[in-house]
């Protein structure tokens, strides 16, 4: 602002702290609460500034996880978490890139159908389909394994679709140039195309991974043994029951620790993530 | 180098035909540019022969053989594209190289010819930059690097001038010109401006409508239009044209003007028949017949000549008159076509009447 009036400083600064506040209390709450006994924490009122329990907490779920509830260690739910989240993110991004390469750049016959037919099922998220879903994993014996969980979320009309759209946007003469240039399809698409499609698939990957990350319900539904846990189910089974019973100081520890990758994942990726939203430039 | 043919080559797209029947013929070390309005269909001649579109009948050969099944990469030719079609992520140095490298010639050898080929554009300074890094000009220089390196039998250029300004325009105009000079490649030139065509072709191709109107060096074009279209597309500003009825001997342009048909068409002119005339064919002030008076209406000075826009007989005539000798606007001005400079056409074929 080039104006210098101080009231709507003050105003604007005061909702953007308020907002701050809304989103990060509920997060330092959780962190205080990771680093308590038990006691602490159904004492009421629960204390606001950090215990002395972060290492014991955080040991404990790592290695052994929670008494009651789930028994697993988080660490085993977060190396599931980030297999299925890398699985998916990776995967995706794979076979969407090749299918819309194959959509923009060759004339077979029925292109425009298989394209629709992708397109179509952008309609249909993973919970629609869910039942048939879990028809299929069971029938192909891929239940309550890392293969199970990652697999029939990888095909993606999204993807698919955000990368047909930037290829639309790639001019036909560097396909031209290339040609003359005697570069084949495999060439041209390792040469050209995968090097413009950087950002993007930093970008998609961020999102991606998150969404993998965050998957509850099929992990839910295809996992039984306790080492096929993620993260996310994990924080689910050690809510046993009724308030009293549940650790909450662990509850806590692995919420906190669930929380890191995806955030580690923005804030490392976060340059290539804005440019690849934002990039206009061929 | 090679001669470039065409015989009796027609394109179509689904049932629309875009390319009537066409034969053309490019020497060997020849620089011809195909020149006409957008959309006539020039550009889709270029991607026939560089194989980028398949001809939808006749035959394209190359050096003597038919290449109608052969892949781009496989015709030995190059081509420079409007937009330059530079590869953004790689460098200066590798866009040239590129073709090379799929074309698995030795390092030293890559590095000599792109070396030579940035010596010729000098681009020497810029071989790692990337394209994004360069001016409008210079992008156009490595997209002609990038066809040099591949010492090909013929280059073709669709359109390379059109993304530039106009000062930058005639600067690669001419280095184009010395660029064919030095290398003697048969080149074949897409542009739909005429300054350009007149100023690069040995030969130029004038096409409209998917029909190729005329064949010729520029001037012989220039001067001897073979119709209507030729004759307004060719020169600029484009030659006057009246609609006069033919009357005896001569075409009547009303205004009781009456230009005498030279005695070699006469048997050929019908009733209806257009006169052109070029803009410096006229003479101004005294002499010459018939004569004719016009009413200025615009002048633009352009220095060394000006311009006149005159009314005559509710057409708009653009006059070019000796820069000094120019009357102010408004102002009304006797003129007469200079002898043997008048253009007769047909009106309802656009043919020229020639004998």
């Amino acid at each position: 602002m080039v104006e210098n009036r101080p009231y709507r400083d003050f105003f604007a600064h005061a909702v953007l702290v308020t907002g701050v506040l809304l989103v990060a209390f509920p997060l330092w709450v959780t962190f205080v609460a990771s680093t308590l006994t038990f006691e602490q924490i159904v004492n009421v009122p629960m204390p606001l500034w950090p215990g002395d329990q972060f290492l014991h907490n955080y040991t404990q779920v790592l290695t052994s996880g929670s008494e009651k509830g789930s028994s697993a260690p988080v660490s085993t739910m977060l190396f599931n978490s980030l297999v299925m989240a890398l699985s998916i993110a990776i995967g995706k991004i794979v076979i969407s890139i090749l299918s819309a390469f194959a959509i923009v750049y060759f004339r077979f016959p029925g292109r425009q159908f298989f394209f629709w037919s992708v397109f179509v099922t952008l309609m249909l998220p993973v919970e629609v389909r869910i039942i048939p879903t879990f028809k299929v994993a069971a029938d192909l014996g891929i239940l309550d394994s890392h293969v199970g969980l990652a697999l029939p979320l990888i095909a993606s009309a999204t993807a698919t679709f955000l990368f047909r759209q930037f290829f639309m946007t790639i001019p036909d003469e560097l396909a031209e140039a290339a040609r003359i240039d005697g570069a084949g399809p495999i060439r041209f698409f390792i040469d050209v195309v995968l090097p413009l499609s950087k950002t993007h698939m930093a970008a998609l990957f961020v999102i991606l991974f998150i969404y993998g990350w965050n998957q509850y319900l099929w992990p839910l539904l295809i996992t039984a043994s306790e080492s096929m846990y993620t993260v996310v189910i994990g924080i689910k089974r050690m809510i046993a029951g009724g308030d009293a019973s549940n650790e909450w100081h662990l509850i806590m520890a692995t919420a906190m620790l669930a929380l890191m990758p995806p955030a580690l994942v923005v804030v490392l990726m976060q340059k290539w993530f804005v440019k690849g939203l934002v990039e206009t430039e061929k | 180098m090679a001669e470039i043919s065409l015989h009796g080559v027609t394109k179509s797209f689904g049932k629309t035909e875009v390319i009537h029947k066409t034969d053309i013929t490019i020497n060997d070390g020849e620089f011809v540019v195909m020149v006409g309005p957008s959309g006539c269909g020039k550009s889709t001649v270029l991607r026939m022969i560089a194989g980028l579109e398949t001809a939808t009948e006749g035959e394209v050969r190359i050096a003597g053989k038919r290449v109608n099944e052969v892949e781009p990469k496989d015709r030995n030719i190059a081509m420079v594209f409007q937009n330059y079609a530079l590869y953004p992520h790689m460098s200066v140095y590798d866009n040239m190289a590129y073709g090379l490298k799929i074309r698995k010639l030795a390092k030293d050898d890559i590095e000599r010819r792109v070396q030579r080929a940035a010596g010729i554009l000098e681009l020497g300074p810029y071989l790692q930059r990337k394209p994004r890094e360069l001016s409008g000009g210079q992008r156009q220089r490595v997209a002609m690097g990038r066809a040099i390196v591949r010492e090909p039998a013929a280059f073709l250029f669709d359109e390379p001038l059109s993304n530039l300004d106009a000062k930058l325009r005639v600067q690669m105009r001419l280095e184009i010109q010395k660029l064919h000079r030095e290398l003697r490649t048969t080149s074949v030139y897409v542009t739909h401006d005429q300054v350009e065509a007149m100023t690069l072709a040995n030969r130029m191709i004038v096409i409209n409508a998917g029909v190729v109107e005329q064949i010729g060096a520029p001037l012989e074009v220039y001067d001897n239009p073979a119709s209507l279209f030729v004759a307004g597309f060719i020169g600029s500003p484009s030659m006057n044209f009246l609609q006069g009825k033919r009357v005896g001997d001569g075409v009547e342009l009303g205004g009781g003007l009456v230009i005498p048909l030279p005695p070699e068409i006469r048997d050929k002119a019908g009733e209806q028949v257009t006169v052109g005339v070029r803009p410096e064919h006229f003479v101004a002030g005294e002499g010459g017949s018939p004569r004719f008076r016009l009413h200025v209406d615009t002048v633009e000075c352009l220095g060394a000549d000006s311009l006149l826009h005159a009314a005559f007989n509710g057409n708009v005539l653009v006059v070019r008159i000796e820069g000094h000798a120019t009357p102010p606007a408004g102002s009304s001005l006797d003129a007469a076509i200079m002898p043997g400079k008048a253009y007769f056409f047909d009106t309802p074929t656009g043919k020229r009447l020639a004998a």
